[in-house]
């Protein structure tokens, strides 16, 4: 077993996830709210990962890291080393890839809530920030559990993007679906049923939970304050 | 909220509005009035504007053009480019559907417009309000954990415990029965003689607007087409829509005779007029005065004297003017001195041939007199 992947994939997705919360919430609370025209174009970019095959995606994220465009550079001359084929080129590359698998259950759940719940905290002075910590968030519990489930999931099991922007180094962007392929290649096959096995029971008891969660939601929350 | 913790000052601060929004190309507000302390009542039917006022006032709907102002304080006005925020606005709304946070307790719901305050001094408020609305029990359940009547109570002190300026009310009562409602109200009200704010009650019903308020203003199609003292805004002349929207053509004021308790009704003289009527028993003593509305649909033409009728008010009268409206005869009837508007079929006027100067006999059930009593205060 290639424990090291394994952690590595792991630390990877908790990154991520964290990542999300800061970045995702925000687009979000935004998308479920805006009455700005030209949303849609937004929602289609943050919606974008869903569609495209994830070696194009990653093309293109390898190309906006690399040395000769200006991120690249930035974040060279920054902490003297590139973008591509480290950890945190990785982190960034399936930030970007699981936007949507966060995005998407929160804008949802976001959008579900009464807006006269919103108004009334408005009315009772309190400010937007306010009324999203004690209103919406928690009002939006089952989908923000959800958006995080997904994304988190969704990164364990990612490759094309991996492959492309992280490449294959052992301890550093070597996932455990990259490993999985490097067993087959080599025609290890029980190696690669060891891994695989283990990615899709973790999958599996990861999406299990999340949707107990949510179908017991309000046993769950009766947190006093 | 925090600047809202000092008591009433003795001044009351006078709500004056003057709006224009256009929602559609069939719709458009355009109302202009003021509201000083006390039930101002909003009626009309639905769709004509009466929570879109609302929304301006609070900063939820956003006028095209026109200036709210509370006392000294400026809410909007398009000329000036003001538009306040609505958390600035230091107003209670309560919702037609209360809107309480469904996730937090009466307790949580109560203080959340005092947060800021210290924790000592926000209890202390949360329970006098809640003990003057008589919920002080519920103080850990949640909304969907007590009674309809209690939700009212909570979302009123949720709005009331922060000292807001003025009230607005979006039909808030509507699904209570006519006894707890009335307990609310008397709450309201008993909480009002010490603060003394202008209280905005949007509702579509007659009997409410005219039993609670101290000014109505009768809203329909985006216009006030109608504003003043209850029995002002009845006296307007008969303009066809307010009649519609207030919904009785027939208003008189009486004096109560005699009451028969166990009967549930009353005997009341009417003012300038022989003809006395048998109405529902109210909140009355006897020679108490009273205000009687009868829709001009409810009233029964009879040719000759009736026998053997349920209705308990039958009494003569002489026709004075008849004029067609549509598919309507408009009759008018003088009866000792009281002068009825009678709204029949075409049919019926040719089968009881009725005509100018005749005599009939006019009948009405109790139950179609409603008491519209000024209230006490």
């Amino acid at each position: 077993m290639d424990w090291s992947a394994i952690f590595l994939t792991i630390r990877l997705a908790l990154v991520v996830c964290a990542i999300l919360l800061v970045v995702g919430t925000p687009i979000a609370w935004w998308l479920s709210f805006t009455r700005w025209r030209w949303k849609f174009f937004v929602e289609s970019i943050v919606a974008l990962p869903i569609v495209l095959p994830p070696t194009v995606l990653g093309f293109y994220l390898l190309v906006a890291m690399g040395s000769n465009s200006p991120l690249g550079r930035w974040y060279q001359s920054f902490t003297g080393h590139g973008l591509p084929f480290t950890f945190e080129g990785l982190a960034i590359a399936s930030v970007i890839y699981s936007l949507p698998f966060a995005v998407q259950p929160m804008a949802a759940a976001f959008s579900q809530v009464d807006r006269n719940l919103i108004n009334a905290s408005s009315i009772l002075g309190a400010s937007r920030i306010r009324t999203f910590v004690r209103i919406v968030l928690p009002l939006s519990v089952g989908g923000v559990v959800t958006g995080f489930a997904l994304s988190f999931a969704h990164t364990l099991g990612e490759f094309g993007v991996v492959l492309m922007v992280g490449g294959n180094i052992p301890g550093v962007t070597r996932t455990v679906s990259i490993a999985i392929y490097d067993h087959v290649q080599a025609l290890d096959y029980a190696g690669a049923n060891r891994m695989a096995l283990l990615l899709m029971a973790f999958s599996f008891v990861t999406l299990s939970i999340t949707y107990s969660l949510n179908r017991r939601i309000w046993a769950v929350w009766p947190m006093h304050r | 909220m925090a600047s809202g913790n000092s008591a009433t000052s003795g001044f009351v601060a006078r709500l004056s509005v003057r709006v224009a929004r256009r929602a559609s190309n069939s719709f458009a507000l355009e109302a202009e009035f003021e509201a000083s302390a006390g039930f101002t009542m909003i009626l009309g039917p639905s769709g004509g504007g009466k929570t879109t006022i609302l929304d301006c006032i609070a900063g939820l709907a956003r006028p095209d053009a026109g200036r709210i102002s509370l006392g000294a304080r400026v809410l909007f006005d398009s000329a000036a480019r003001i538009d306040m925020p609505v958390a600035e606005r230091r107003l209670g709304y309560v919702f037609q559907n209360l809107a309480l946070f469904p996730h937090l307790t009466v307790e949580q719901n109560v203080q959340y417009g005092i947060a800021k305050m210290p924790a000592a001094e926000r209890r202390a408020r949360m329970m006098t309000m809640l003990e003057s609305f008589r919920i002080a029990h519920l103080i850990a359940r949640k909304p969907n954990e007590i009674s309809g009547g209690e939700r009212q109570r909570a979302a009123l002190a949720r709005s009331l415990v922060t000292n807001p300026a003025i009230l607005l009310l979006d039909e808030p009562l509507v699904a209570l029965d006519n006894a707890t409602r009335s307990k609310i109200l008397d709450d309201l009200r008993d909480w009002n003689a010490a603060h003394e704010i202008p209280i905005l009650y949007v509702t579509h019903s007659p009997e409410e607007a005219f039993a609670l308020g101290e000014r109505v203003l009768v809203l329909e199609g985006g216009r006030i087409l109608a504003q003043g003292m209850p029995q002002d805004v009845l006296a307007t002349p008969r303009h066809e829509t307010i009649a519609q929207v207030v919904g009785f053509e027939n208003v008189f004021d009486a004096t109560v005779r005699s009451i028969a308790e166990a009967q549930g009704t009353m005997l009341c003289q009417l003012d300038r007029s022989a003809t006395r009527l048998e109405v529902p028993l109210g909140r009355a003593e006897t020679g108490v005065r009273v205000r009687i509305a009868i829709r001009a649909g409810d009233i029964i033409v009879a040719a000759e004297r009736p026998h053997g009728l349920s209705a308990r008010n039958s009494f003569p009268g002489r026709v004075l003017s008849m004029r067609r409206e549509g598919v309507t005869v408009i009759v008018i009837v003088d009866a000792g001195g009281a002068t009825f508007e009678v709204h029949l079929t075409p049919g019926a006027i040719d089968a009881l041939r009725i005509d100018a100067g005749k005599q009939v006999w006019l009948v009405i059930k109790t139950y179609s007199c409603n008491l519209v009593e000024p209230s006490p205060r």
